[in-house]
């Protein structure tokens, strides 16, 4: 069987050449890695613009560039929300007032953060749930990754796997968090140089924005939508039977915007740690923010392309066909590659390609770093030898490395076996995540808020969206534990899986809230008012107005930012 | 840390952009077809190549300007 795309010499050549650099650059980072903060932290040590463009590259993983795609091809436009209402403002948010009281607590960890500002088993409930978290996506990262090169160029699954888990693990043994994060702005540039020209070439064969809208007139009718549904993203949000998402404008922004979004990028240490890593509280303030420019213009790369190919499906005559699935239905998630392949010929092929990979390999290594800092600070320090010299945490976190390399591809082959499962833990993984917004909020802005509540609102937190989920169903679907209706009775039945997603994060958000307010008011504070200085907002001096100049004060940046994304939300509405 | 980053970023774009060029020059003009017809090889090419040595400028100018 012929496979879908077909890469020429010169394009090996450019993926050679790319991974040659990915670790010369560990390399010869090597020699600056002489304490365990170098390896962990970078030292403290990095400016802000690069600080931020690896902020918004972790993130920038699989699931970003293949499942964008994919969403824009299945909802259209509609997707940008993920952009400017799931992540513009909840970045702002964590650089304007959050980051203050990370940066400035010298924890060197969100687990470490959440010690000092609650109690010990806070912080294990969140070490341990997150060292476990961060294996199982690096994994399912580096299955997906082997799944696409099998899929599309024929390469050997095995083969594949180990190829990219060993250039992982060599340059974050080498290099550490530094190597990760100066990796991770090289995919960021990868990715748009080598996303651009298709999303300009799409859009050119479409006819530009006005040829592509009246294109994908066919695609919002044939499903049954008012014709514009495709190409504008507030219009069809007043009622979920609108629009493909099945999400109402509230879901939408309670959900989507306020707690998963929030629930991400401020709590998740995968991306913290970036901004924990630069030079001074400024830069670590401006991290997320200046990550917020790209961010903002992100869809027109990633989402476009996948609107653009369904638009050619919907012609027939556009030559543009998707592998199908087993059950004969488009494989949506292969649209980014197939694109690549239909627009580019050799040699942007072959950047277009190894961009793909990058942003592969360095959503995997984000979650690695992430890993071994939280596994070596947070559970091996804490629990099992404290007291140790710092080269022997240095060796440790290094073990760490080649261990959480070695986990995920066990997971990778874990996947190939159980892909449900799979699933089924990642949605596990969000009931934790759902609540822990609102714990950071009330220990950030509370300071009557105690470690007895924190560690049971997190916990009854997680059991609402677990109980949520068990108690409803998405319309259509048959009762299970994937699905949800698991406890026996469906009170709810939602209108999409979406909207039940967005709904669960809700109640686990709420009940953590409620739960932990309680519970503090309940219970005696833990610690002092000297302990929780610099950790509360209202113990904390105010970052003294810095003598940076007014275009680069945060808030200056972010309501900039907030101001574009405005914009672009009235005119795509 | 004594590292300077858009080194390695401007050589790597730099050459990048030098072989795409040099592609887009020799290479047979009907794998353009798929491409609408533009040597986007050449083109690209030569933005991939200005970004690079705007990169490696900013990155020798800051290590001359070192005391």
């Amino acid at each position: 069987m012929p496979h879908p795309i077909q890469l020429g010499g010169i394009d090996y050549a450019i993926l050679l050449l790319y991974f040659l650099f990915v670790l010369g650059i560990g390399w010869a980072l090597k020699r600056h890695m002489k304490s365990s903060a170098d390896f962990f932290l970078s030292g403290r040590s990095i400016p802000a613009w690069i600080t931020g463009l690896a902020f918004l590259s972790a993130n920038l993983g699989a699931q970003e560039v293949i499942g964008m795609g994919a969403s824009g091809a299945q909802y259209g436009i509609i997707t940008s929300h993920f952009y400017w209402i799931g992540a513009v403002p909840a970045m702002v948010f964590l650089g304007i007032f959050m980051m203050p009281f990370y940066y400035g607590s010298k924890a060197r960890s969100v687990p470490e953060y959440l010690k000092l500002r609650f109690d010990e088993k806070t912080r294990g409930l969140n070490a341990i749930s997150f060292a476990v978290m961060t294996l199982f996506s690096s994994g399912i990262s580096l299955y997906a990754l082997a799944l696409l090169l099998q899929t599309l160029l024929g390469w050997n699954f095995t083969f594949s796997i180990w190829i990219s888990a060993t250039i992982v693990l060599a340059y974050i043994c080498l290099g550490g968090l530094t190597s990760a994060i100066y990796n991770e702005v090289l995919q960021f540039f990868m990715i748009v140089f080598g996303f651009a020209p298709l999303a300009w070439l799409g859009l050119r064969d479409a006819g530009g924005w006005s040829g592509l809208k009246v294109r994908l007139v066919g695609v919002a009718t044939s499903h049954h939508f008012a014709p514009g549904t495709w190409t504008e993203s507030w219009r069809h949000m007043g009622s979920a039977s609108a629009n493909p998402l099945g999400v109402e404008w509230f879901g939408l922004v309670m959900g989507l915007g306020f707690v998963l979004s929030f629930g991400y990028w401020c709590t998740d240490f995968l991306v913290v740690q970036r901004a924990m890593a630069a030079n001074s509280m400024s830069a670590a303030r401006r991290t997320p923010i200046i990550a917020a420019f790209p961010k903002m213009l992100f869809p027109f790369i990633v989402i476009l392309p996948g609107m653009i190919a369904v638009g050619l499906m919907q012609d027939h005559h556009g030559g543009f066909t998707l592998p199908a699935m087993a059950d004969g239905s488009p494989n949506y998630n292969l649209v980014m590659p197939m694109m690549l392949g239909h627009y580019l010929p050799s040699g942007l092929l072959g950047l277009g390609f190894t961009a793909l990979m990058a942003s592969f390999m360095s959503g995997m290594a984000g979650n690695v770093t992430a890993f071994n800092t939280v596994w070596t600070y947070d559970i091996y320090q804490s629990y099992v030898a404290p007291a140790k010299s710092d080269a022997h945490y240095l060796l440790v976190g290094r073990l760490a490395t080649v261990f959480g390399v070695v986990l995920s591809v066990g997971v990778a082959y874990l996947a190939t076996q159980f892909g449900n499962i799979m699933n089924l833990l990642q949605l596990v993984f969000a009931f934790v995540n759902a609540p822990l917004f609102a714990t950071f909020l009330l220990g950030m802005f509370w300071r009557r808020a105690n470690g007895h509540g924190a560690f049971f609102g997190l916990l009854l937190g997680t059991i609402a969206a677990a109980v949520h989920h068990g108690l409803t169903l998405p319309a259509g679907e048959a009762a299970g534990p994937m699905k949800g209706g698991w406890l026996g009775c469906v009170v709810h039945t939602y209108p999409s899986a979406m909207a039940q997603n967005f709904w669960t994060a809700l109640f686990a958000w709420t009940t953590c809230m409620a739960v932990t307010i309680a519970v503090s008011l309940a219970t005696a504070q833990n610690k002092s008012d000297d302990e929780l200085r610099g950790l509360v907002y209202s113990l904390t001096a105010k970052p003294a107005a810095a003598n940076e100049p007014w275009y680069q004060k945060p808030i200056t940046l972010g309501v900039v930012v907030l101001a574009a994304t405005l914009a672009l939300n009235l005119i795509f509405a | 840390m004594n590292f300077d980053l858009r080194l390695p970023l401007g050589m790597l774009f730099s050459l990048f952009g030098a072989i795409l060029v040099v592609y887009g020059l020799v290479s047979d003009p009907a794998i353009y077809v798929r491409s609408l017809g533009f040597n986007v090889n050449l083109d690209w090419g030569l933005v991939l190549l200005a970004f690079g040595l705007v990169m490696l400028w900013l990155a020798l100018k800051a290590r001359r300007n070192r005391p």
